[in-house]
């Protein structure tokens, strides 16, 4: 078994009084995808909450090894978790250039952040034409390609991303995840992947965990998935 | 309500009613002043309550209208001879219509941008107050002086005894038609209004309606509260006003209890005998004593806030609640017996957050 | 003619003053969505604390800088006291808290320096280096004072790392975080960044308007028209704002209605501004979603 980036144990989370989670387990492979699957309200977008501590959670969440379930939002991102939440969060008022930057605000490796920039450059060329554009005027796509780039320009070691394909024409899409795909291979970069497109996930995923009201109805690597009949007629769609 | 609640609320009415009746008799003449101070602005937080803790406009300029009743009764005596018994109800109709139209332009601001104009409101007060240009009518900045009323038809109270049984009746009257008016139907819409005021809407309260009347009516109660005051004090001026005052009814509401009618009494011997003692210290301590009823009501204002949001009166009932229930009391969302409303979820202070 | 470029001139400088007093407002606003009704207090604390170096022996550049400091460092000491417990609190209840921390610096005030009105003396003195004849050597220096601070807080918004991360902490706390800023820290050094610049405010205004604990309430009122009238979540709006309202009180009231009634001026502004136009001048439109 490769080692483990990301293990969560019993983890529960709330919204408020309500529990939303009712003790998942799952983890994430150094170097390795893996990805949440369910129906809309599953819990799915609740899990990243959870890890990125922005609501109330409990339970052995185990990052590189380390106990990270009582850190606070910021202190988890320090530690080289880039979470891109649903709806991109992008900073709309600001520039896509400033955008970036808040990317690379907490980073301890000064030196390495303009190699980061043009890397991301590369990556995405149409965010490196509109630098100076305000990112609330940019396209659903584009805006889904900046929060990836902001988040790498964390330079995580686990990239958590929620629901990428989210509103997103196909071909777009195809590109989101061509590069999600080049990171991971190239830069090692594991992926903790949220998504209700189950089959476009488990291409890129290793492992797959699916949810559903709050619970772990069925984990295993992602080629047991494909092959599960149930799955495959209530979320692959044949 | 059961009534096993009734009873207690009944006996504690009842006991304050016979001190204050018997009061003015056991007391000298500058105590029976002071008690009718203490009722006149039970019956000015009784309004701010109304506007501020029933329908959650947050008033900070309440001083205008206490102004406004206080200035109006006293040139409606001074400069026209009209006696007090009228000059009071007219003054108070004007506030009515004062607050009622500053209730129009309230509506378009929330919360916080009418706090803001409030509080613009009673900053500019005093020096609206004494602009020469209404000099002839309100004396400017030196004011007006007022003579107390005799006891009518040769009863035997002198001046000061009777001022305060008007005071009294004035005080037991708006309390009454306050209590009623929260309790009932009028009551539940402006709390509806104050907590949810989209559902309201769509319910069918029409909010603009209830909004601006409120406003109203609160105006008029510092109004009455005013015209009693210009007259127990014996004079008006610009200078006594100002932010101070308004500040002192908010420290009132909030120490009483929002939305409590009960505990306005509390609020109202508070900002009474607040400042009296600090006075009363100048002479042991100096000048700096003067300091000392702001930094009590700032002080208490932050510590009220963070402890007891539901104020003095809130925190009794709490604990009468404790011992007649032999548990702790309901937390996340506290019932209010006179709002019937979850006040310390709107008031209170940290909410749960997710 | 003079006297109309006089009372334009003064109102020029005096706006001076209310644009920077509006401006931290308008930070503070930006970052919680609350008005700090404590803030012309606070300035008026932190100049009685210039005063007090000065009035023992302290050069006025030295007492000046000082001064600035330590109210930063009050700011963000207030922030994380006495205002972040209530950060999940109704806005009543910050209200109410914000106007008891006002009573309390007026009280301190009064309690530490005495309510006798005191002289604060002008750093700027003589023949100013421009307007002159029409503004006195301190309403020159304090404009110049003034214009400089808003140059400065523009700069470090715009073009420092600090300053970018306190805007985004200020439009999007949860973003934010998730990029590893520490939101609260930013809301603390807001606080002292606003504590600071009122600070500057209060000495500018202190040879002006006297120095007694009750001297700020007056600028605050115009500092609140400015930044209502130039759109309380726009510091370029705000900046404006006070300016304006420095030029039109005095206009106002050296030819319509009199110097007496200033205030209502800044009041009847107020009225006006949220009646007709809520989000001011150059503020963004407020949609209240159902």
């Amino acid at each position: 078994m490769k080692p483990l980036i990301l293990k969560a144990k019993g983890l529960e989370a709330w919204y408020g009084p309500a529990r939303a989670l009712h003790g998942i387990d799952f983890e994430v492979e150094e170097g390795g995808v893996t990805a949440i699957l369910g129906a809309n309200g599953a819990g799915k977008t609740t899990i990243l909450r959870a890890l990125s501590g922005l609501i109330r959670r409990s339970g052995d969440i185990r990052f590189r090894g380390r106990a990270i379930g009582a850190l606070a939002t910021e202190d988890v991102a320090r530690l080289g978790i880039a979470h891109v939440p649903d709806g991109r969060g992008t900073f709309v008022d600001l520039t896509v250039e400033e955008n970036l930057r808040l990317g690379a605000y907490a980073r301890a490796d000064r030196q390495n952040i303009r190699a980061d920039f043009d890397r991301v450059a590369g990556l995405f060329p149409r965010l490196a034409e509109r630098r100076r554009q305000q990112a609330g005027t940019l396209s659903g796509g584009e805006q889904q390609m900046l929060a990836i780039a902001r988040a790498l320009l964390m330079r995580p070691t686990l990239l958590m991303l929620d629901e990428p394909s989210f509103g997103l024409a196909p071909l777009v899409v195809a590109e989101i995840f061509r590069v999600l795909g080049e990171i991971n291979r190239d830069e090692g970069v594991s992926l903790l992947l949220v998504e209700q497109n189950a089959s476009l996930a488990l291409d890129l995923a290793d492992r797959a965990v699916l949810i559903e009201t709050g619970r772990v109805a069925l984990s295993g690597p992602s080629q047991a998935f494909r092959a599960d009949d149930a799955v495959r007629r209530a979320y692959l769609g044949y | 309500m059961a009534d096993a609640d009734r009873a207690p609320e009944a006996l504690i009415t009842l006991a304050v009613a016979l001190v204050a009746l018997a009061f003015p008799f056991v007391a000298s003449g500058y105590h029976i002043y002071q008690g009718a101070q203490v009722l006149i602005y039970a019956v000015a937080l009784i309004g701010l309550n109304l506007l501020t803790g029933f329908n959650g406009q947050i008033s900070l300029g309440h001083g205008a209208f206490f102004a406004i009743g206080g200035y109006g009764a006293a040139i409606l005596i001074v400069k026209f001879g009209v006696p007090y018994w009228a000059a009071i109800p007219l003054a108070s109709v004007v506030c009515f219509a004062a607050g009622f139209l500053f209730g129009f332009p309230a509506l378009r601001f929330g919360g916080l941008y009418l706090a803001l104009a409030t509080f613009a409101l009673a900053l500019a007060t005093p020096q609206i107050l004494s602009y020469t240009g209404f000099d002839s009518f309100t004396g400017g900045s030196q004011g007006l002086t007022l003579v107390k009323p005799h006891a009518p038809f040769g009863l035997g109270f002198n001046p000061d005894q009777w001022l305060y049984f008007v005071c009294l009746a004035c005080g037991a009257a708006l309390y009454w038609a306050a209590r009623n008016l929260a309790r009932g139907r009028i009551g539940r819409a402006l709390i509806a209004i104050r907590d949810q005021p989209i559902a309201a809407e769509t319910m069918g309260i029409n909010a603009p309606f209830y909004k601006t009347t409120c406003f109203g009516l609160s105006a008029l109660y510092a109004g009455v509260a005013g015209g009693l005051s210009a007259i127990a004090v014996g004079f008006v001026s610009p200078e006594s006003f100002g932010l101070p005052l308004s500040l002192a009814f908010l420290v009132g509401i909030v120490v009483g209890g929002l939305a409590s009618l009960g505990g306005v009494l509390f609020g109202a011997l508070f900002i009474e005998f607040v400042p009296n003692i600090a006075d009363q210290l100048t002479v042991s301590f100096g000048e700096s004593a003067k300091a000392l009823p702001g930094a009590i009501y700032g002080a208490l204002l932050i510590l009220v806030m963070a402890a007891m949001p539901m104020g003095v009166a809130g925190a009794m009932r709490k604990a009468a609640d404790a011992v007649r229930h032999g548990r702790a009391p309901p937390r996340a969302t506290e019932v209010d017996k006179d709002s019937g409303a979850s006040v310390a979820a709107n008031y209170g202070g940290k909410e749960e957050s997710p | 003619m003079g006297e109309f470029l006089h009372q334009l001139a003064s109102g020029v400088a005096l706006g001076g003053v209310y644009a920077i007093m509006a401006l931290a407002l308008v930070m503070i606003y930006q970052a919680t969505q609350l008005i700090n009704f404590a803030q012309g207090e606070m300035a008026m604390f932190s100049t009685y604390f210039a005063w007090k170096l000065i009035d023992s022996g302290q050069p006025y550049w030295f007492a000046f800088f000082a001064t600035i400091v330590a109210s930063f460092v009050g700011g963000v000491a207030i922030e994380r006291l006495i205002v972040r417990p209530f950060a999940n609190a109704p806005v009543l209840a910050s209200i109410i808290v914000f106007i008891g921390l006002s009573l309390i610096f007026n009280a301190l005030a009064g309690w530490l320096y005495g309510y006798s009105v005191q002289s604060f003396d002008s750093p700027f003195t003589g023949k100013p280096l421009f307007g002159a004849g029409y503004m006195s050597a301190h309403e020159a220096g304090s404009l110049v004072v003034t214009l400089a601070v808003l140059i400065l807080v523009y700069a470090f918004f715009r073009f420092t790392p600090l300053g970018l991360a306190m805007r985004a902490a200020a439009q999007n706390p949860t973003s934010s975080r998730l990029v590893g800023i520490r939101v609260g820290w930013m809301l603390a050094i807001g606080w002292g960044l606003a504590a600071a610049i009122g600070s500057v405010a209060g000495m500018m205004a202190a040879p002006i308007v006297y120095l007694d604990p009750n001297m700020m309430g007056g600028v605050l009122l115009y500092a609140f028209a400015g930044a209502v009238l130039g759109g309380i979540d726009n510091p370029f709006g705000a900046a404006f704002g006070g300016f304006a309202v420095g030029v039109l009180g005095n206009l106002v009231g050296a030819y319509l209605v009199g110097d007496e009634v200033k205030l209502s001026v800044a009041l009847a502004i107020i009225i006006a501004v949220l009646v007709w136009r809520p989000s001011g001048l150059f503020g963004r439109r407020i949609v209240a979603r159902v």
